[in-house]
């Protein structure tokens, strides 16, 4: 599979990762080498293959739905590059 | 005090218990080392100050006659595990300054075994690579030169930093993670054991995740008997991570019984592959003579999916990382770009959607922005079928070959690396024959087993080469078994020019 620039401008769109225009067309070419290289897995015929959903053999266990831990918003908030006291802070999404 | 940072961690436990020096001086000579060997970068942060509080509890708790696994034993931690307070990158620029509020459970355990935090570990950025040269800490050295050259050699990836300060006698031992290779290859290239433990088997609880259905913790060391020790402080089941296995953990060390009469061990057809030195195959027929000499039965046996594990682990890998790196955002941690709109009541700056792509394209190095790129487009709508279910199914068919294989055998043996330690600097632009350095580590982790290095030989370089033991799923024991026996036949006694 060959990407274009468009369709990497798109996928760098949805994975919120701003790439700047003139490394669009190197990474393009690089993205549609390994897409290439992996598509080797064509050969091989899985029709009746169900895909892997766990890498060992058990049963998701459940636990009873109560609170363990919490009350701790300082800690919480610790490392927030903007913090107004008590919240995350992001540039305004409502008019 | 010099000889304390040539001990392993067995020495180092009789030499405490013995009273021969303290915790206090066993972490002041790792400190020195530490320094001296702080050209190979292996470190992005030293923790002397704790290191030496920890060791001075240790020695107080030891007085009082309460002494851990580990008690007092020096331990490096590889930068993608969380440590309470303690800066925590994962070799990415965008976690600079991090400082979990949290311990993980495996470092946790650690430090209640009484083990002693000498720093954390460079690494390939997020845990991406397999040369170390992709954090954004700059890169890692490797402490071995070929002969009659001084061109720096890459340590391996991604826990690069921690096999390069274990073979520089800096650390004892070091925490590692391993998704496809990263324990195993840097361990082959450095010269000493590196150990992928079963996916389950140790709590991912705390470390900062890469592919969530791969990422396992384990052991660097430079002995077999020391992965042992070691993985049984890290193991065990931890309620905060759903994956993690309600098992016991067993004394690993007492599975060193150096008996493999009877054992089965095969060797797979499908890895030997074109174009592999011809050191490299040497040693794996000396493997198998030494195995064979120790009464192991070998059983040429086959693994017909071998070759798709890479290109298929290129599709969930990146997929997963994807997926569990979205959370970089400028919002909770980490770096934020083009925050300047905030608080501005004009309304002038960038939009929230403008700061998380200025935080990501400015936070996520090169390899990490194609694996986010790849894994995005793979999962996106219309390719979700034909890329990553595809890529499951294979995985699938990959499990049932080591599945059927181990109805016949106890263990594998394989090469652990297609080449030796290459120069830095070379294969950094082609982002397959990068890829192609975990081609023999990548099958073991798409199937969730357990596999361990082992240092073997040396090429006609004089550079340290690794064999490869695969068992099968929580037969970790008979991995160590193993393991031990193949030590010892190989009598590996190198050591690398850059020690400490």
């Amino acid at each position: 599979m060959a990407l274009d620039t468009d369709t990497v401008r798109r996928i760098a769109h949805l994975a919120r990762v701003r790439v700047p225009e003139a490394e669009l067309e190197p990474l393009a070419a690089e993205l549609s080498n390994i897409l290439t290289w992996v598509e080797q897995l064509g050969e091989v015929d899985t029709e009746t293959v169900p895909p892997m959903t766990s890498a060992v053999a058990v049963r998701l266990p459940m636990r009873d739905d109560d609170v363990t831990d919490g009350g701790a918003p300082d800690a919480v908030l610790s490392n927030a590059p903007d913090g107004a006291p008590g919240f995350f802070a992001v540039p305004k999404v409502v008019e | 005090m010099a000889g304390l940072t040539d001990l392993t961690l067995a020495e180092g436990r009789a030499g405490l218990a013995a009273g021969d020096f303290s915790a206090e001086e066993l972490t002041r000579a790792h400190l020195d080392a530490l320094e001296q060997t702080r050209p190979l970068n292996a470190f992005v942060t030293e923790t002397p100050e704790r290191a030496l509080d920890m060791a001075r509890a240790s020695d107080a708790r030891r007085a009082r006659g309460e002494a851990g696994l580990l008690e007092g034993l020096s331990i490096a931690v590889k930068d993608l595990f969380c440590t309470r307070g303690v800066q925590t990158t994962a070799g990415s620029r965008i976690l600079g300054g991090f400082a979990p509020p949290y311990e993980s459970t495996v470092t946790a355990q650690l430090w209640a075994e009484g083990a002693v935090m000498l720093g954390k570990t460079n690494m390939d950025e997020f845990a991406m690579g397999s040369s170390n040269i992709t954090s954004h800490y700059g890169r890692v050295e490797n402490p071995w030169h070929a002969a009659r050259s001084n061109r720096a050699l890459a340590p391996g990836g991604s826990s690069g930093g921690s096999a390069a300060a274990v073979a520089a006698r800096a650390a004892p031992a070091a925490t590692g993670t391993d998704t496809g290779g990263s324990i195993r290859q840097p361990a082959a290239f450095c010269g000493i054991v590196g150990m992928k433990p079963t996916y389950g088997r140790c709590s991912r609880w705390g470390i900062v995740a890469f592919a969530s259905s791969l990422d396992q913790a384990g052991p660097i060391t430079r002995t077999v008997r020391d992965s042992a020790i070691l993985l049984r402080a890290m193991a065990g089941h931890d309620p905060k991570d759903s994956t993690s296995v309600p098992r016991d953990v067993p004394d690993y060390e007492a599975a060193l019984t150096g008996d493999i009469r009877g054992l089965r061990i095969g060797i797979p057809a499908e890895y030997r592959m074109d174009g592999t030195p011809e050191a490299i195959v040497a040693l794996w027929e000396r493997g198998k003579d030494w195995l064979k000499a120790a009464g192991a039965e070998i059983v040429d046996l086959s693994l017909p999916h071998t070759k798709y594990a890479l290109p298929a682990y290129y599709i969930v890998a990146p997929a997963e990382a994807s997926s569990n790196l979205a959370r970089y955002d400028g919002v909770r941690f980490g770096l934020r770009e083009a925050g300047d709109s905030i608080g501005d009541s004009a309304g002038g700056g960038a939009d929230l959607t403008e700061m998380y792509e200025a935080t990501r394209g400015a936070g996520f190095g090169a390899e990490v922005r194609r694996r986010i790129l790849i894994g995005t487009y793979v999962l996106s709508a219309g390719y979700y079928d034909a890329y990553y279910i595809k890529a499951q199914r294979v995985r699938s068919l990959i499990a049932r070959d080591f599945r059927e294989a181990f109805e016949t055998v106890d263990a594998i043996l394989t090469p652990t690396t297609p080449t030796a330690a290459f120069p830095l600097g070379e294969k950094m632009d082609d982002p397959i024959a990068m890829y192609l350095n975990d081609v023999f580590t990548v099958p073991a982790s798409m199937a969730g087993l357990p596999a361990i290095s082992v240092p073997a030989g040396l090429d006609g370089d004089g550079l340290p080469l690794g064999l490869h033991l695969i068992a099968d799923a929580f037969e970790e024991e008979t991995l160590f078994r193993v393991a031990g026996v193949l030590e010892e036949a190989a009598g590996f006694a190198a050591r690398p020019e850059r020690a400490g």
